[in-house]
């Protein structure tokens, strides 16, 4: 590589960078069993449209509340889930979701998914030894127990099991949760994938060692130049690991972003709601559960509110929110929303003329305040009731 | 079973009289007889853990070891005619002679084995059945399984023993087409008990785990699902013995089988051929009948015993391989 190309890397990453894995307008409906004598079959909408790109050596976080379907996108990524509609592309190439057997298996060695509940992911019969071992067999990486043994005491010094040749021989029942989830964690880099898909790796841990694993996943990230896709609930924790950031709502992706931006200047009613419930930096990885205003909880996704899902919950919601999903709108540095407040994707705000003096400027106003650091009143929660013009 | 005796047995509990299932220090190095000595001594662990299991364990140990050295004790030919026609038991003869003079304990001997080995060896071919289209159906789902549901359904609906006895007329007579036969009407019902512990199984996040990591269905559903079912199939295995060794026997009682072979279901059929219940020839039916009752109550024995100590409501001692922690929750 030339002086000057390193250059151009150094100058624009993004431009220059290109995505490992990408999904487009995922969709995923679970029908439901129940036979009904009238009416068309019924299924649970879990994700209604995701896209997202993820970048070697860079983290993505997806956030949203439990049964926002964060779960069923990585699931979708891992190919877990086939995907009711939309395209997974790897490396630019579009991934064929009805593949099975071998090509499966070879989508699998560069895309491992990290599963959220460390005690349910181990196989209670099943030694370190056996976890770790099968991956190495299976893609070809050991092919003698000599080699297998070795490899297995690498990956485990490599997410701190140490001493190494204890761990290997321990079963599931003799660890802990952080360790059982360094287990999970060794399982997948096994494989040596390029994507690693961790879905809420942390929730189900003693807030202690919450930092303790989540540090472990950045240092591999840097190391092995991992694309990373970190899902959480815990908006604050995605802006400490993540680059970029991405919002979901009831299946709906509704805003997206830098996580600096994304965190520091939300746009979306949704992602102001979020960050109210979880201000304090300080606190930040301490891992609250989620208290949103009793205003609402994610609705029924066998009948999804219409247009965007967000209405029934959101304290500006207009007639147009009822009739269909906003487009996307982009709203400078990387950073968009699907919102009618800002616009419907050709950057004009969808709004009365009255309400869209009131509202632009309180959304301006919330931009211009709202950098000044997290947990600042400077967040306008919308439950606050009076619009943010009011207030100032 | 009350709460108040399982308190009992907690509060009394010394903490250092619970051996662990597994030893706290693990060995150094991985040795496969290492690991092979551990799973024996564990297996030895569950059987002395429960009286039940202890007691049935023993008899059925009994059982085969007189299935594999008995003949070699017999003091006769059991096939061998004599003169001493219907003796009673005397010190010649221990337990008398059969109406052709044969002497009945080396019978016993010899049938014993052709019993224990053939009962012990179609309860493993069924429970293979069971498990493989149990597994498959259950895991697979879909057509595979509504396939294999309908046939187990069918099999579960028709009655095994008037089936076995119209089948086997249709086979040349002998161990094989008896063995063929109940393996056919009796793998349904473990099958379907399978099944539906499978799908809810498939479901669990370390078989996805395992999916995701790449690993064939064939792998996951017996190395990740089968092991996890282990209990639910040695309990199976079990009781199917058992029904097999009674139904092995009522058809060579009916005669159905190849009466020429020493089994405890032959030297019934020739007894019951010679009218020795009317005839008051009790040395004649009383031996391997009582057999049969000792083995099957055994092998009883043993399910209960498996039941009592997966469900510690049912437990009357505290058995060794449960951490305190889980005792108390238990009976709390
Ligand atoms: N296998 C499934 N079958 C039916 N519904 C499902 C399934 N998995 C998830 N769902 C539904 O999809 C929605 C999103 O779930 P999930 O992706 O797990 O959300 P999250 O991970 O954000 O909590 C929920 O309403 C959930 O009930
Ligand atoms: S204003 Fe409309 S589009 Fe925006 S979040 Fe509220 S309901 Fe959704
Ligand atoms: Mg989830």
């Amino acid at each position: 590589m030339s002086v000057s190309e390193q250059l151009t890397v150094q100058q624009t990453p993004e431009k220059v960078l290109e995505p490992v894995l990408e999904a487009e307008h995922l969709r995923k409906d679970f029908p439901l069993r129940t036979v009904r004598l009238f009416g068309p079959p019924r299924a649970v909408h879990a994700v209604e449209d995701a896209s997202l790109a993820l970048y070697p050596g860079r983290a993505t976080a997806v956030v949203g509340e439990s049964g926002s379907g964060k779960t069923t996108v990585a699931r979708m990524l891992a190919r877990l889930y086939d995907p009711t509609s939309g395209v997974i592309r790897f490396h630019g190439q579009p991934v064929d979701l009805k593949a099975r057997g071998q090509a499966l298996r070879t989508y699998r060695r560069h895309v491992q998914l990290i599963f959220q509940d460390p005690f349910a992911s181990l196989n209670p019969i099943h030694s370190v030894r056996y976890h770790l071992s099968r991956p190495l067999r299976v893609h070809g990486h050991a092919h003698n127990r000599q080699e297998e043994t070795e490899q297995i005491l690498a990956l485990l010094r490599r997410v701190s099991l140490t001493p190494a040749e204890q761990f290997i021989e321990k079963y599931p029942y003799q660890l802990s949760g952080g360790q059982r989830q360094r287990i999970a964690i060794a399982r997948a880099l096994a494989v040596r994938p390029e994507v690693l898909l961790a879905d809420e790796p942390v929730s189900m841990l003693d807030v202690s060692i919450r930092l303790d694993i989540l540090n472990l996943l950045l240092r591999l990230k840097d190391e092995e130049q991992l694309a990373l896709l970190y899902i959480t609930h815990d908006i604050a924790s995605a802006r400490y690991f993540a680059e970029e950031t991405l919002v979901m709502y009831a299946g709906q992706m509704v805003e997206g972003g830098p996580s600096e931006e994304v965190t520091q200047r939300p746009k979306h009613p949704y992602t102001q709601l979020l960050l109210s419930a979880a201000p304090d930096p300080d606190r930040m990885m301490a891992g609250q559960k989620l208290q949103l205003p009793a205003r609402g909880e994610i609705p029924s996704l066998i009948n999804p509110p219409s247009g965007c899902r967000f209405h029934p919950r959101c304290p500006h919601a207009m007639e147009v929110c009822r009739q269909r999903f906003p487009r996307r709108t982009q709203l400078g540095n990387g950073h968009w929303a699907h919102c009618f407040l800002y616009g419907d994707g050709d950057g004009e705000p969808v709004v009365s003329a009255r309400l869209k003096t009131a509202s632009s400027t309180g959304a301006a106003e919330s931009t211009a305040t709202g950098g000044a650091g997290l947990g600042t009143s400077s967040l306008t929660p919308p439950s606050s009731g009076a619009s943010p013009s009011s207030q100032s | 079973m009350s709460l108040g005796k399982d308190l009992k047995h907690v509060a009394t509990l010394e903490p250092e009289t619970i051996p662990s299932t597994f030893p706290k220090k693990f060995p150094r190095r991985d040795s496969r007889l290492a690991r092979l000595g551990e799973n024996l001594r564990l297996v030895w662990r569950v059987l002395t853990s429960n009286r039940k299991v202890a007691i049935g364990s023993s008899i059925v140990a009994f059982f085969l070891l007189v299935a594999i050295f008995g003949p070699l004790l017999a003091p006769y030919d059991p096939t061998a005619t004599s003169r001493l026609s219907e003796t009673p038991p005397s010190a010649a003869h221990w337990l008398g002679t059969t109406a052709t003079g044969q002497d009945i304990f080396s019978q016993l001997l010899y049938g014993t084995r052709s019993s224990v080995f053939w009962g012990f060896l179609t309860g493993l071919l069924v429970t293979l059945v069971s498990v493989v289209v149990g597994l498959v159906s259950g895991y697979f789902g879909g057509i595979i399984d509504e396939i294999l549901s309908l046939v187990t359904n069918v099999f579960l609906v028709i009655p095994a023993l008037p089936l076995a006895i119209v089948a086997v007329g249709y086979f040349p007579k002998g161990p094989l087409t008896i063995a063929l036969v109940i393996i056919l009407t009796n793998w349904s019902f473990n099958a379907r008990l399978l099944r539906a512990q499978t799908l809810s199984m498939r479901s669990r996040e370390f078989v996805t785990a395992a999916r995701a990591s790449g690993e064939s269905a064939w792998r996951i559903i017996f190395f990740e699902i089968f092991p996890n079912e282990i209990g639910i199939v040695a309990a199976a295995f079990v009781s199917t013995v058992i029904f097999v060794l009674l139904a092995w026997t009522a058809l060579e009682f009916l005669g159905l089988g190849d009466i020429n072979t020493v089994s405890w279901g032959s030297m019934l059929y020739w007894a019951q051929q010679s009218d020795s219940i009317f005839s008051g020839l009790w040395w004649w039916f009383a031996p391997p009948g009582c057999c049969i009752a000792l083995l099957g109550a055994a092998l009883a024995l043993i399910n209960f015993g498996i039941d009592e100590i997966a469900d510690p409501r049912l437990r009357s001692e505290i058995s060794e391989h449960v951490p305190k922690e889980l005792k108390e929750k238990a009976v709390t």
